[in-house]
């Protein structure tokens, strides 16, 4: 097997990748493309006109412009604000996002045959507290309806297509992500155990009544035991609960960089749990591992919820300045499509932007202290053929063992189709490498052609079969993909900081939960505008 | 000089021979009655080669030149003659035109190469010597190949690859004398050089690649001889042929046997047809190869049918080959039909709800033996169908066979009705498959019909009634519901035909 190892990973991350890369990258396209480089944009969240605000320099606003209430950021918890608003007829309001499209993390793209995402691409059976996303969901007719036992009813094209998930290891695929071929007795028995203690957790209800691990997290209960649980690394949980499997160690290592863009050993073995033993959502028409999906992942709600909002999304629109305002708020804007500033004048603002960008903007330092994000980069490949392998069938998710890659999702699976002929396979790689610091300023710096070097590399090794079949490969690079819920930062004072409202500035982020998912964003859009609207009297009943 | 164009007379007899009974027995392989295809081919063959001996008088000088020429053209022309026919077999609407046009042309060569021979060895040998001689090595050249032919060349090579290697042989012996022959007037030898080399490099590289055009490996596992064979964006077709017996396999499964296909399309299509009062509109979803279509076609109140197949080579194939004709009755040419090439699933996803709705719905699809063509078994499929269908309207559906996959053909049935459809099961026996078993959806209650059209081989009244009667060991069983997420049915066709080697 020639599947890189992590050590061959890191050397290849060096300056010679991009020569190796390249000649890679030119054996895998096809046909006319021969001998030049492979196709493909460097894309990413507009950093450039995000890192302005560093730079500070902005011309005085000119126009003036007034609104009831701002909301900045047009990510989930943005858009989850906004949407909030205007069910509840709360009509004047203006969001900013300084992207062409809202969505966030939920970014997506199209090309001819099919939409692919960006970021975020799924989201799980919603847990019984998660009121506010199950509201959405059927205002969007995602839930359709429930069962006599009260099970909602899920919209069998959202729901993911089977089969979900196939692993590879030792040269072919086996079914789901938990190891299961080649591993000892042993190993098999210590699975179960982990998995025994995990539902255990998802059962198990705190002496105040709350579940253990609930999603939203806020809601969770706060034993001290459980809390304990927060300041150590997941890691060594797993060493004192005498969990020693090297399968299983990959396994959970695999979701913590998977949900949180984070090693097992730098998260927290409260999320580390949380991410096994939250959730508990059941559906009429799926098993507990349903979730639901789209060819462009969650960028297919965030259009639907965008698409409600309609012209009051003003987007490459840039919030540089909050200053209070009297009673009100006073909203300082770059439009970069005109390239000019203006002035926002509201009763109230939402600031749904995660911590460090609200700090720059409230200039309120002592906001963003403590709060790590890593970076993420996301290759979409545009395949002519569709990738094949030994043993279990072309999944909706696919993972190689052991690799630094989370794998690739496929856009076209929850197509319909019979046999798609053309596709793109996306792939996700949280930059765990290396402190988040360093891996940034690594990935700034590396070319377009690298990037594919290394994509097409994993690619490859375990898909020969497409080589001469690859038509593109775009990379989006994401410096603050998402937040880390390192040791101690889920329970901390910090975190717990950040949750604290000052109206008229209110503040709506999954940053605020400590971990990056839809129902924690969603949730904390809803709630601002909740806010805003008991703040400034505006009649509504809370679907929280 | 002398011993050179005797040798030469061998290789053309040996060639032309080779090209005659490969000629001969791709017609029999691909038309079927091998004593007619083999007189035909044979008489056409001499024929042709009588008025290419009556041609070489009007060639009166350079006769080496000419010579060379015809034997380029011979190795050109009958080294591809296979591929060419293999090729075309699908293509083209009149493959025995083509066939004999080509058989022909070679002949008519072939025809004119040993007077010619004959006189450019006029004057060199006496003629007593000249006429035994060139017979006598056109002769063993004849035997030469006629041993060959059967014992070596189709079963090792294949007759694509042995065409290739005889035109191979043709071309060299040409360019051989266009270098040994240097004392002799050639005009433009240089011309003949270049052209010679470029028919070698053309056949060579047929010879390499005639893998590609029919997969030798391949014919091994299939009873009979592959006649066609086709790998297309969404499966591989293959059609063999042994005596009477046509067979249909998409990715190596059988589709149909031509022997007995007419018990299992009268039995797919008319439980549901003659059920309905007056069947106007039909939607069939797969069936490429027309063999539903044309049962369908029986009933003169069928104004209009509605084809969503797939795949445009097996509609292609079936429409325009005239052995395929003959089995589908050119049902695919009916004015009654519109055939869209397409994924049935999308295709009824995008239709508007006031397009038209079908009295009979047939589909005629692959088992479900993977994930991707299970879709198509789903709840959410057959939920999807209700809006193509009008309120009185049937569906029937393939369902593989209730005694080897008991609980996949439950599945089916149990599946259809959790999407609200009242369901009725039916099996029968086809030799070529085995056990095979339909059911039927519909949304009022379905009747067994009490009358059936005229002229059925296989189904009359009593023997449609006892179809819907299933012994113990074929009888209803409770079975998980096939759906999008979660795909049962899949599971159950995999471990019960697993038992089965046969499959």
């Amino acid at each position: 097997m020639s599947r890189i190892t992590r050590k061959q990973f890191l050397a290849l991350g060096a300056a010679s990748l991009g020569l190796a890369g390249s000649g890679l990258a030119r054996r895998a396209l096809s046909g006319a493309g021969e001998g030049g480089a492979i196709p493909g944009e460097l894309v990413g969240a507009s950093s450039s006109i995000g890192h302005r605000l560093r730079g500070g320099a902005f011309a005085a606003p000119g126009e003036l412009r007034r609104t009831d209430v701002v909301i900045v950021g047009g990510g989930i918890a943005g858009l989850a604000a906004g949407y909030r608003l205007a069910k509840a007829g709360y009509d004047d309001f203006l969001l900013l996002d300084l992207e062409a499209a809202p969505g966030g993390n939920a970014a997506s793209g199209r090309n001819e045959d099919c939409a692919f995402p960006w970021g975020a691409h799924y989201v799980p059976l919603l847990t019984q507290e998660a009121k506010a996303v199950r509201a959405l969901f059927e205002d969007f007719g995602i839930i359709t309806g429930q069962d006599p036992t009260g099970a909602p009813i899920y919209d069998e094209y959202a729901l993911c297509a089977a089969p979900s998930e196939r692993l590879y290891r030792y040269g072919r695929w086996q079914d789901g992500l938990v190891p299961s071929i080649g591993i000892t007795a042993e190993e098999d028995a210590e699975t179960g155990r982990f998995f025994a203690a995990m539902r255990d957790f998802r059962r198990r209800v705190g002496s105040d009544g709350r579940r253990a691990f609930a999603i939203p997290l806020d809601l969770s209960s706060q034993d001290a035991d459980l809390m304990a649980l927060d300041a150590i690394a997941m890691t060594d949980w797993m060493e004192r609960e005498g969990y020693r499997s090297p399968g299983l160690a990959w396994y959970v290592d695999y979701c913590c960089r998977d949900d949180y863009g984070t090693r097992s050993k730098d998260v927290s073995a409260w999320a580390g749990i949380h991410y096994f033993a939250s959730r508990n959502g059941r559906a009429a028409d799926a098993d507990e591992q349903g979730l639901v999906t789209w060819p462009e992942g969650n960028g297919y709600l965030a259009q639907r919820l965008a698409k409600v909002l309609g012209s009051r999304v003003q987007p490459r629109a840039l919030a540089f300045a909050v200053e209070r305002l009297g009673a009100g708020v006073a909203v300082g804007v770059w439009d970069a499509a005109a390239d000019k500033t203006f002035r926002v004048e509201a009763k109230a603002v939402v600031l749904a932007t995660p911590h460090f960008v609200t700090a720059r903007l409230t200039k309120d330092a002592s906001l963003g202290a403590g709060f790590s994000y890593v970076p993420w980069a996301v290759a979409n490949i545009t395949l002519d053929s569709m990738p094949g392998g030994a043993g279990a069938g072309l999944s909706w998710d696919n993972v190689v063992f052991d690799s630094p890659l989370l794998g690739y999702v496929v856009a076209t699976h929850q197509i319909t189709q019979m046999r798609p002929t053309k596709t793109v396979l996306t792939y996700y790689w949280p930059l765990s490498h290396l402190p988040p610091e360093e891996a940034r300023r690594e990935a700034f710096a590396r070319p377009l052609q690298a990037w594919q070097g290394i994509f097409l590399k994993e690619l490859l090794a375990v898909h020969p079969e497409l080589e001469g079949h690859v038509r593109r490969v775009d990379v989006w690079v994401w410096g603050h993909a998402m937040i880390r819920p390192a040791p101690g930062f889920i329970w901390g004072a910090q975190r717990r900081a950040g949750l604290v409202q000052t109206p008229p500035v209110f503040t709506a982020h999954s940053d605020m939960s400590g971990i990056s998912i839809f129902e924690e964003a969603y949730t904390h859009g809803v709630r601002a505008a909740e806010n805003v609207m008991a703040y400034l009297a505006h009649p509504f009943e809370t679907v929280l | 000089m002398e011993i050179l164009l005797l040798f030469s007379a061998f290789v053309i007899a040996t060639c032309g021979l080779v090209y005659e009974l490969i000629a001969g027995t791709l017609a029999s392989y691909l038309l079927g009655d091998s004593v007619t295809q083999f007189s035909t081919i044979i008489g056409a063959y001499l024929f042709a080669m009588g008025v290419g001996s009556w041609l070489s008088r009007y060639i009166e000088r350079n006769l080496l030149a000419y010579f060379v020429r015809i034997e380029l053209m011979v190795g050109a022309i009958g080294g591809s003659s296979a591929a060419a026919l293999f090729i075309l077999f699908d293509q083209v609407a009149s493959f025995r035109l083509w066939l004999y046009f080509l058989v022909g042309v070679i002949g008519i060569l072939v025809g004119v190469e040993i007077p010619l021979l004959l006189r450019i060895l006029e004057g060199r040998l006496a003629f007593k010597d000249l006429v035994s001689k060139v017979f006598t090595f056109d002769y063993i050249g004849a035997l030469f190949a006629s041993l060959l032919f059967p014992l070596v060349l189709v079963p090792h090579l294949g007759l694509i690859r042995s065409a290739f290697l005889f035109g191979i042989l043709n071309t060299m012996v040409a360019i051989w004398m266009l270098y040994a022959l240097r004392a002799e007037v050639i005009p433009r030898r240089g011309a003949h050089k270049v052209a010679g080399f470029t028919v070698l490099a053309l056949l060579a590289a047929g010879f390499i690649w005639s893998e590609r055009i029919q997969s030798i490996s391949e014919a091994a596992i299939y009873p009979g001889t592959v006649i066609f064979a086709e790998s297309t964006p969404y499966q591989r077709i293959v059609v063999t042929r042994q005596q009477r017996d046509i067979r249909l396999f998409l990715n190596s499964n059988l589709q149909f046997s031509s022997l007995d296909e007419y018990r299992y399309h009268e039995a797919l299509v008319h439980p549901v047809m003659s059920a309905l009062k007056v069947p106007r509109k039909v939607l069939i979803i797969g069936g490429g190869d027309g063999l539903a279509l044309r049962e369908v076609l029986k009933y003169p109140a069928v104004e209009a049918v509605t084809m969503v197949d797939l795949d445009p080579a097996m509609t292609r194939l079936f429409s325009s080959n005239e052995l395929m004709r003959a089995l589908n009755g050119g049902a695919l040419s009916s004015p009654k039909l519109t055939l869209i090439n397409a994924d049935a699933f999308l295709w009824l996803r995008e239709r508007k709800p006031a397009d038209q709705r079908f009295d009979a719905v047939i589909i005629d699809l692959p088992d479900p033996s993977n994930f991707s063509i299970g879709k198509l078994y789903s709840l959410t499929f057959y939920r999807q169908l209700k809006s193509a269908l009008n309120d009185d309207g049937i569906v029937v559906i393939q369902s593989t066979s209730p005694l080897v996959a008991r609980k996949s053909f439950w599945c089916v049935d149990n599946t259809l009705a959790a999407a609200g459809y009242q369901t009725a099961a039916y099996h029968l026996f086809v030799p070529s498959f085995g056990e095979w078993g339909f059911i039927i959806g519909s949304l009022s209650p379905y009747r067994v019909p009490d009358h059936l059209p005229e002229g059925l081989r296989f189904l009359d009244l009593p023997t449609m009634n006892a179809m819907f009667r299933f012994p113990p060991d074929m009888a209803h069983v409770a079975t998980a519901i096939q759906r999008l997420d979660d795909q049962p049915l899949v599971r159950y066709f995999d471990e019960e035909w697993g038992d089965y080697l046969i499959y």
